[in-house]
């Protein structure tokens, strides 16, 4: 085999081919953060929308007027708990106990739903008072980043519901790992957005 | 020289499948629970202080609800995600800097842009505006 | 809507038989020509049954290769489309003075410099730089295939997506007339109420999506898949740009997928981003779109630099000079080009201390790119220098490309902008970086490429033909506009009052006419190459090259190297040359692939689907499309048998009977 061919200028032989098949690492944790960041611009792109537009009342409803904080903090609460539910999940899933999983992430699901649910109640309510996207370009631009931000949530746990199938069928397979890892830095991620939503949009919006 | 399934990819079962799940962050129970509570500080407080009308003064008020939003947004970085500079060889901590760093340019430019062009481009007459333009 | 019963209005939307451009003689000879031209094509597919082939081969290919060929022939097919727009443009203004309105009224003007920009940018340049990527940086790292196959697909067949809606655009309703970029007020309902504006957002949207997925796929491959041995430092230029270009993508494409939602939501349901009232602000849309638009035109130039900086030292006989220098301008040039987008609206109000802050940094971006010059006259200074074809269109960069990004320091004088601003200077200047760096690049790197891909090289006759048809006719159709430009000539102007100006244009229709011969011969090349491709058969090296793809057979297996190769030093394949490396005949191992499949092409069509019916407001198609996509997307995941294996068997036949490595004409070796 003339792989290994001797090298004259240095002493030892250079191999210049893998016998042995190099097994590369499996390259979806990294993709699925990566496609996080680019979420990230998304949003960069909603907030930067809502700190230009975001005092542009239009002589209608401004944030003050219809933001409903009480509201707001249950809402914050859910999804926090939500995301502490979701990480007992994963602690489970690394002791391989599938029905304490299960449970857990049924959990999760049903607070990420309730603040989702929540959430429309707010949008009806203030549509009905007149307080609607196209009022304005402050509701235009509250709406789009609340409602993206919802969207992202209501995905998430479509994803959860197939997840827990997949997992009841095939169990702890790597695959079905590598996916509830992906899941579970959605789920934080879109935790950690709602930080700067309630914060930027809602806590700050009404002292503007 | 014969095993059949030497491979550029994984399959499912074998052993050395499961090395990048465990390699992974999961954290445990203590960080968990750290992370909840620091999380849940951060958001009380300013809530408190919006909704108490707690300082005298909106611009200390919107600096310290941002600033308290900063911290928590690395809280749940460190604590929920797990980001250090070991995942993925420190890749994942690379980009995550990469991404702050250009979503501060964008949002801190826009604003910037923004305002001066509104200040040179859009003069307000009364009847549109309730509060004054730019932030 | 329609005036028509209610049920033909909710089964059809707002599509009608008036959607259909009967009235424009242009747009109906083209569809004739158009439809005679597929018919024969598909009509000779289908005698030749090739469907089959077709479809298990190529459409459902998971294989990088295969992928980057497709895109490649994607590519080729829009740029003729683009450049039909431009020979109308360069018609209508050659002749338009005076009582003369020439044959494009405004409106239809409108929507030709539209589709040009668009298409050229987003269905020529982009997938032309994808299929480059593709097809080779996988080879030049010593990897198997990229990260995620299936997405691979995917995305291609999301672009392909793109094209779609854009080409039916032109046959049914009409395209958007807001520039490439769909600035509002114009972009929005008022002002273009008809379906051109929505072809033109979702065409983008789905193509974006896949230009996102390829950034991602592109960047965890180069992480995670190099050979051993292979660091960062050690890798090929082209594959460090790929990098570097897939990074910005990731981090610059969302914001136009935002910036377009807005837009969309402001022309579907009523809101206020852009509007001209009720709070809305126009200069918010700009801001972003440029916030996108400036890392745009450097993920179109960076992957061209790394392409330049393996031909340049495979045809000088040395290695790349400033290689670290080399790198550290492209890590640069990723973080200052977020840093620089106002430099194109100076014009729009934002003052002197908020301008003076972007031309700054606009001029400091060009130092990175001056350094890239410098290393590749460094790198031939003292080099046993070769013209081939690759070689020359590198020369037309050199001496094109640098010009016109003088003339952009030109611009990012802020004063001077206040003239030049959307004048045909500022077109002069783009096209100048766009053809001199990227179009010049990609026939570079197809004459470079192609023989690794289909084992033969190109005609060398037609291929300089078409170089210097290039670059003459670009200097011809170009250069008077750089003086109309000075004079303070407006774009986008389909009609001229001042006669003076007249001679300009025609020559620029003349440069038009030189550079469509340059086409036309490489349309020429193609086919000649085809026809003599047993006397122009090369081997695995034709041209003496340095990285990895040049190990491997022309064209390469399925699964790229029979054994992954282990690196010990930057120019891998020169290393390996240099040893007196042989490569192995037996003791072959299985390889896993993963599988082909169809799933990419069923949920790029649904997602085609979707963006027609919302184009034409048939709401019932669009949310049964929609929900079809998503039930396809999550049966897909349950769909865990995914790989397939290659036989050792049928790695040895390769290896040893049918692989192609065997040199007709050996180039130099290194």
């Amino acid at each position: 085999m003339n792989t290994i061919a001797v090298d004259t200028v240095h002493s030892e032989p250079r191999t210049f081919l893998c016998r042995e098949e190099a097994h590369p690492h499996n390259g979806t944790l990294l993709g699925f953060w990566l496609y996080l960041m680019s979420d990230c611009f998304i949003f960069a792109a909603l907030f930067a929308c809502n700190a230009v537009l975001g005092t542009s009342y239009a002589g209608g409803p401004s944030a003050h007027d219809v933001f409903d904080l009480p509201g707001l903090a249950v809402n914050t609460a859910l999804l926090l708990v939500s995301s502490v539910t979701f990480g007992f999940a994963m602690l489970e899933m690394a002791r391989q106990r599938k029905r304490a999983v299960l449970g857990w992430l049924a959990v999760s699901g049903l607070l990420a739903a309730c603040f989702v649910a929540l959430e429309i109640h707010e949008f009806v309510t203030m549509i009905a008072e007149g307080a609607g996207p196209g009022r304005s370009a402050f509701l235009s631009s509250f709406f789009t980043l609340v409602g993206t931000h919802g969207l992202h949530v209501t995905v998430g746990v479509l994803w959860l519901i197939v997840l827990m199938v997949q997992l009841g069928k095939h169990g702890f397979t790597e695959a079905n790992r590598r996916r509830l890892l992906c899941l579970s830095m959605f789920w934080h991620f879109l935790d950690l957005v709602w930080v700067g939503v309630f914060s930027y949009v809602y806590l700050v919006g009404v002292l503007r | 020289m014969s095993h059949p399934s030497q491979s550029a990819l994984e399959h499912g079962t074998s052993h050395h499948g499961s090395h990048d799940a465990e390699h992974a962050n999961h954290g445990n129970l203590r960080s968990y629970l750290t992370g909840f509570v620091l999380a849940s500080i951060l958001t009380i407080i300013p809530f408190w202080l919006v909704m108490g009308h707690v300082i005298h003064g909106t611009q200390a008020t919107v600096l310290i609800v941002l600033g308290l939003a900063a911290v928590q947004i690395v809280v749940h970085m460190i604590y929920f995600l797990h980001l250090d500079t070991k995942s993925e060889n420190g890749w994942n901590m690379l980009a995550f800097i990469f991404t702050i760093v250009l979503v501060v340019i964008v949002l801190g430019a826009s604003v910037w842009v923004m305002y001066n062009e509104n200040a040179n481009m859009m003069p307000m007459s009364p009847q549109y505006m309730n509060h004054k333009q730019g932030s | 809507m329609p005036d028509r019963p209610a049920i033909w209005n909710f089964l059809l939307g707002r599509l009608s038989l008036s959607s259909l451009p009967l009235d424009n003689m242009i747009v109906v000879w083209t569809f004739v020509a158009v439809a005679l031209g597929g018919g024969v094509v598909l009509g000779a597919i289908t005698y030749y049954r090739q469907w089959g082939y077709l479809w298990n081969e190529w459409f459902t290919s998971v294989d990088h290769k295969k992928l980057g060929v497709m895109y490649m022939v994607l590519g080729t097919v829009m740029l003729f489309r683009g450049f039909a727009d431009a020979l109308l443009m360069r018609s209508q203004q050659a002749v338009a003075f005076g009582s003369n309105m020439g044959f494009l009224p405004p409106h239809h003007y409108d929507q030709i410099f539209t589709a040009h920009g668009a298409i050229m940018i987003f269905f020529v340049a982009m997938p032309y730089i994808a299929g480059f990527m593709n097809f080779v940086m996988p080879l030049q790292i010593g990897a198997r295939d990229v990260a995620f196959p299936f997405l691979n697909n995917f995305s291609f067949w999301l672009t392909v997506s793109g094209v779609v809606l854009f080409m039916t655009s032109l046959f049914i309703g009409d395209f958007s007339h807001a520039g490439w970029l769909g600035m509002p007020p114009v972009s929005e309902l008022q002002q273009s109420p008809g379906p051109g504006v929505d072809y033109y957002i979702w065409g983008l949207q789905l193509s974006g999506l896949g230009t996102l997925l390829t950034g991602i796929n592109f960047v965890v491959t180069v992480i995670k898949m190099r050979a051993p041995g292979m660091t960062l430092m050690k890798m090929p230029m082209f594959t460090w740009t790929t990098l570097c270009t897939s990074g910005l993508i990731v981090v610059t494409f969302p914001i136009l997928t935002a910036t377009l939602f807005l837009l969309s939501l402001d022309r579907y349901i009523g809101t206020h981003f852009f509007t001209n009232g009720f709070g809305g602000n126009v200069m918010m849309y700009i801001n972003l779109i440029w916030v996108w638009g400036h890392p745009e035109v450097y993920i179109l130039i960076l992957p061209m630099f790394g392409l330049y900086s393996e031909i340049v030292p495979t045809f000088s006989g040395k290695r790349l000079f400033g290689y670290s220098s080399m790198v550290y301008a492209t890590a640069s040039i990723m973080l200052l080009s977020y840093l620089v987008w106002l430099h194109h609206f100076f014009t729009m109000g934002s003052g002197a201390d908020v301008n003076s802050f972007f031309a700054l940094t606009t001029m400091m971006i060009s130092i990175p790119t001056g350094v890239k010059i410098f290393n590749w006259l460094f790198t031939m200074y003292r080099g046993r220098v070769r013209f081939d074809v690759p070689m020359l269109w590198t020369m037309g960069f050199l001496f094109t490309f640098t010009i016109g990004g003088m003339t952009g320091v030109m611009l990012a004088v802020a004063p001077a902008d206040f003239l030049l601003h959307n004048s045909l200077f500022l077109v002069a200047h783009f096209h100048n970086v766009i053809i001199g760096g990227v179009v010049f690049g990609v026939f570079a790197g197809i004459n470079y490429w192609f023989p690794k891909a289909f084992g033969f090289r190109l005609d060398e006759f037609w291929g300089k033909l078409s170089f210097w048809f290039w670059q003459v006719g670009f200097w011809v159709a170009f250069g008077p506009l750089y003086v109309l430009g000075l004079m303070g000539v407006t774009r986008r102007l389909s009609h001229f009052t001042d006669p003076s100006l007249q001679i300009w244009f025609v020559i620029a229709a003349f440069g038009a006419l030189l550079i469509l011969l340059g086409i036309l011969s490489f349309v020429m090349q193609i086919f000649v190459s085809i026809r003599r491709r047993d006397a122009l058969a090369v081997g695995n090296d034709p041209w003496g090259g340095r990285t990895l793809e040049w190990s491997t057979s022309s064209p390469p297996p399925p699964y790229n190297f029979a054994f992954i190769p282990n690196v010990h030093e930057r120019d891998a394949w020169t290393d390996m040359k240099k040893h007196g490396y042989q490569r192995p005949l037996e003791g072959f191992n299985a390889i896993h692939m993963p599988r082909n499949t169809g799933a990419g092409v069923l949920l790029a069509g649904l997602g085609t689907i979707f963006g027609f019916a919302m184009v034409w407001y048939i709401w019932w198609l669009a949310v049964v499309s929609f929900v079809a996509l998503i039930a396809c997307a999550i049966a897909h995941t349950f769909n865990y048998d995914r790989d397939t294996h290659i036989s050792a068997q049928e790695v040895a036949q390769f290896e040893q009977h049918t692989g192609n490595w065997e040199p007709k004409a050996q180039g130099a070796t290194a």
